[in-house]
């Protein structure tokens, strides 16, 4: 959505922070890509030959130990399917989140207060207690209970908390993001503001949602290897098990580890090509900012992968902002937020509008320019 | 219900894990703070290399599970490479979980920092050139102190995580955590597990409610206006 | 449009994963509980189990009438066995489950079919530990959440240092590489590592507490308990009690405890071996 006049330019060009440089420089820089090159070399082969010819214990390359790492069966019956107990912790939390997101998100907007607080407290609760913990008390719980499967469970309920109460400040925020005029138009036509928030609103803040909800994706995939912890079978799990039958228990884990990598790295993937395909049907921008003005307990309801996007870089080679920076503390309710970004100068497209939230003063008619250029 | 609790602080040092997570936090934190911003150095210079490495940096790190990295800290860091920092068993496992959650969340804060060179204007740049400011000087000295006030809030967020994050130190054998001293206690006392839990989970919530307002007033207070 | 082919997709994948989550009928089969995680005791490869607690399974199955095929083998964590018994998932289980007075409000048990005992598996050729007492200064690792460390820790050396990894083959692999100077829990579990570990560690073989392994059946059975009583009691008179510790913990020269082993099997039917709670 930003403008891609700095993309036009290639490679080092594209950043103002330094002079293109001249024949010397590029000499220079050659130069120093070869001595970092060389060091990353010589680190990677120190490791290796550690690794080879320990002080202690047994030669960590050795195909012997390699060999029961990555032959058929140790895919057959260990990776394969702890990939799929994980893929179906992942799958089932995800849709739970969804729904619990939807449940709890719509809380936070419906016109009763009672309700908001409610839906309110629930996910600040869910946000701020660590997965783990969610997850292990879940686990000893559904066990006493008698529940079967109780590390399942665990792990899915603890996963559905935590992500469904970040998914629930996604709809918040797609609401929040949505052009005022949607709710004017749905208010004149009649409707009550319920009926505007079910039937106009939350519809194109879901389509709006998605590829932020893809992206949590990544989050629960990886929170499922916590599962491992709780004795929950998934792909950590299993190669930790096959791993104790050969005492090849680093080879098994460095398997595990590239197949959640890839995992992970082509579900990142996705999220960032989901954005231009879910802009075409919805008013709110999708995924430009995915962020509600601030719940209490989060600066910014921005999960880790999203805040370590890989998106398109800007001249100075930082990337666009997917956050608000001002915020007016705990604001539970959409009322007025559009004019409040307006006011809070995030609204692209009319760069005058900020103002001083301390002074109420327009930053840069008043002789508020100078302080800025500090 | 008042008695179980009180019988659980009596029994258990339940502050002194909950002291464990924020040392733990507090280190990682200025390790990652330190990390972070070198990496984003990097990937904003004009030697290429640098730039792919600080990239595959946090590429890989945003797509591993923290477990993991965990158990490698101690069985390929620790047992293999030798990396030791203590000869006390305790002591060495408190700062393997500190590398390890630092070298995760590092990949974070230069993300966010990234975003925050973004609220930087271009004329900034510009005139730093202009003044003959070479590429360290201006990144220094212009670019990155703005970059780290426009960036308070994201930084903030990776904090907030980074505590939630330390129980994952339990998969570094830390076991004074608090994690790990929620399991023993539901251990010992399955009748009492809901209140247990209700302890520790509202030990993070008050610890987390004040990161975010601070983070919060911080970054409205400390944004350049522009 | 959009949301409602998302929700029939949502849908299609709820099906897919509770389909996945049942398994094949279960009808007029016996189901066991067993640890698909501990080498030389009860393990899973290539879809099949093998292991002590394995052996003694299927001879007690045998003996209860069930064919081999009729048995349908489920995993069962050591924090899930009491709830797995009390709901019926497994008819019985034999997953290192030591009779406890504790466990016995719970659940009953039959057996026992072992008396195992905690020791101690040190690197080959490591003579500075013969035994609990040699402990002083050294570092032991052991899997977290369970009893070994800490009755190494109050009854012996209190100078132990101390590491808690997820499971034993963990603790194998540090004391491969020599982070750790010994590895502590049941003898036979560590025979089971010392078996898998291409003869590079092994058992010190003096144990210092005494577990009574009972197979854990649903509270108030004591039928049952008789039948496998008689089961594990014949099992033990024709030898294949011996060859199934033999086999499990091939070249590691492992002997039980002689003074308590084999035991006799009497548990659940009014001449328990663990006294049950007032």
């Amino acid at each position: 959505m930003a403008a891609k006049t700095s993309t036009a330019q290639s490679g080092a060009s594209a950043s103002v922070l330094f002079d293109q440089p001249g024949p010397k420089g590029r000499r220079l820089i050659t130069v120093l890509n070869w001595i970092a090159g060389i060091i990353v070399a010589i680190v990677v082969v120190l490791i290796l030959m550690r690794l080879h010819n320990p002080p202690d214990g047994e030669n960590q390359l050795s195909w012997e130990l390699w060999k029961p790492a990555l032959e058929s069966e140790a895919w057959t019956d260990f990776y394969l399917p702890g990939l799929l107990m994980t893929v179906q912790a992942t799958v089932l939390a995800v849709i739970g989140s969804v729904a619990f997101g939807l449940v709890f998100g719509i809380g936070r907007l419906l016109p009763n207060a009672l309700l908001r607080v409610i839906a309110g407290a629930v996910v600040e609760f869910c946000r701020a207690v660590p997965v783990l913990l969610l997850m292990i008390f879940f686990w000893r719980w559904f066990a006493f209970a008698g529940l079967s499967n109780a590390s399942y469970w665990a792990v899915v309920l603890a996963l559905v908390l935590y992500n469904g109460s970040v998914v629930a400040e996604l709809v918040r925020s797609g609401v929040g993001n949505l052009p005022g005029g949607q709710r004017e138009a749905s208010l004149a036509l009649g409707l009550t503001e319920t009926q505007s928030l079910m039937q106009i609103e939350v519809p194109q803040a879901i389509v709006a949602m998605l590829p932020a909800a893809v992206t949590q994706l990544v989050v629960v995939l990886k929170d499922t290897a916590l599962g491992s912890i709780i004795m929950y079978t998934d792909l950590l799990q299993e190669s930790r098990r096959l791993g104790s039958m050969y005492f090849n228990i680093l080879q098994t884990l460095v398997v595990a580890g590239v197949v959640y990598f890839i995992a992970c790295w082509l579900l990142s993937r996705l999220a960032e090509w989901l954005p231009s395909r879910m802009q075409q049907h919805t008013a709110a921008p999708a995924e430009l900012e995915p962020i509600a003005p601030i719940a209490a307990g989060d600066a910014s309801n921005v999960n880790q992968i999203a805040v370590a996007r890989e998106v398109e870089e800007r001249p100075l080679r930082g990337t666009p902002r997917q956050y608000h920076v001002h915020h007016r503390g705990t604001n539970a309710s959409i009322h007025n937020w559009r004019r409040t970004k307006y006011e809070q100068g995030y609204e692209p497209t009319q760069p005058d509008s900020q103002v001083d939230p301390e002074t109420k003063r327009k930053s840069r008619m008043s002789s508020e320019t100078g302080k800025s250029q500090n | 219900m008042m008695e179980s609790f009180l019988m659980l602080f009596a029994q258990y040092d339940i502050p002194r894990a909950f002291l464990v997570n924020i040392e733990l936090t507090l280190w990682s934190a200025l390790f990652s703070m330190v990390l972070g911003t070198v990496l984003v150095m990097m990937r904003i210079s004009p030697i290429s290399s640098l730039r792919t490495v600080a990239g595959g940096y946090v590429e890989f790190f945003k797509n591993m599970p923290l477990t993991i990295i965990m158990v490698f800290m101690v069985l390929g860091a620790f047992g293999q490479l030798k990396l030791s920092f203590s000869d006390t068993f305790a002591t060495n496992f408190f700062w393997l979980a500190v590398t390890g959650l630092s070298l995760y969340t590092a990949a974070f804060v230069c993300e966010s920092l990234r975003s925050g060179i973004n609220t930087v204007p271009l004329g900034q740049a510009e005139a730093a050139r202009a003044l003959g400011l070479g590429f360290m000087q201006s990144a220094t000295e212009i670019i990155l102190p703005q970059a780290f006030r426009g960036s308070v809030a994201p930084l903030g967020n990776t904090l907030i995580a980074l505590l939630k994050n330390s129980t994952v130190a339990a998969a570094a054998s830390v076991s004074t955590e608090t994690s790990s001293l929620m399991s023993e206690m539901i251990e010992y006392h399955p009748d009492v597990i809901v209140s247990i839990f209700m302890i520790f989970a509202f030990g993070y919530v008050i610890l987390i409610i004040p990161i975010g307002m601070l983070t919060t007033y911080l970054s409205n207070k400390l944004a350049v206006r522009r | 449009m959009m949301i409602r082919r998302a929700l029939a997709a949502a849908c299609a994948v709820a099906t897919v994963v509770s389909l996945a989550g049942c398994g094949a009928s279960e009808e007029g089969k016996i189901r066991i509980g067993i640890k698909f995680d501990q080498p030389g005791l009860g393990f899973k490869k290539s879809g099949t189990y093998v292991g002590f607690d394995v052996d003694v399974a299927k001879y007690i199955a045998r003996y209860l009438g069930y064919s081999e095929d009729q048995i349908v083998f489920k995993e069962s964590p050591s924090k899930q066995r009491e709830a797995m018994l009390q709901n019926g998932d497994v008819d019985m289980i034999l997953a290192t489950y030591s009779i406890t007075a504790e466990r016995k409000n719970t659940v009953d048990f039959a057996g026992p079919y072992f008396v195992a005992g905690q020791d101690l598996l040190v690197r080959k050729g490591d003579d500075s530990i013969q035994g609990p007492e040699d402990l002083d200064g050294k570092r032991l690792c052991t899997a977290t959440g369970t009893t070994s460390a800490k009755n190494v820790k109050e009854k012996f050396a209190g100078g132990v240092q101390l590491m808690e990894q997820p499971g034993f083959a963990e603790c194998a692999t540090a004391l491969f590489s020599g982070i750790v100077d010994a590895v502590t829990t049941d003898d036979i579990i560590l025979a089971g590592l010392a078996s898998a570990s291409r003869g590079r560690l092994e058992v010190v073989g003096k144990p210092f507490t005494e577990e009574y392994y009972g197979v854990g059946i649903k509270k108030g059975n004591s039928e049952l308990a008789a039948k496998i009583n008689d089961a594990i009691n014949q099992m033990i008179e024709d030898g294949s009690w011996q060859r199934a510790i033999e086999d499990n913990t091939a070249g590691t020269g492992y002997q039980p405890n002689a003074k308590v082993n084999p035991p006799h099997a009497t548990e659940g039917e009014g001449h328990d071996v663990i006294a049950t709670e007032e």
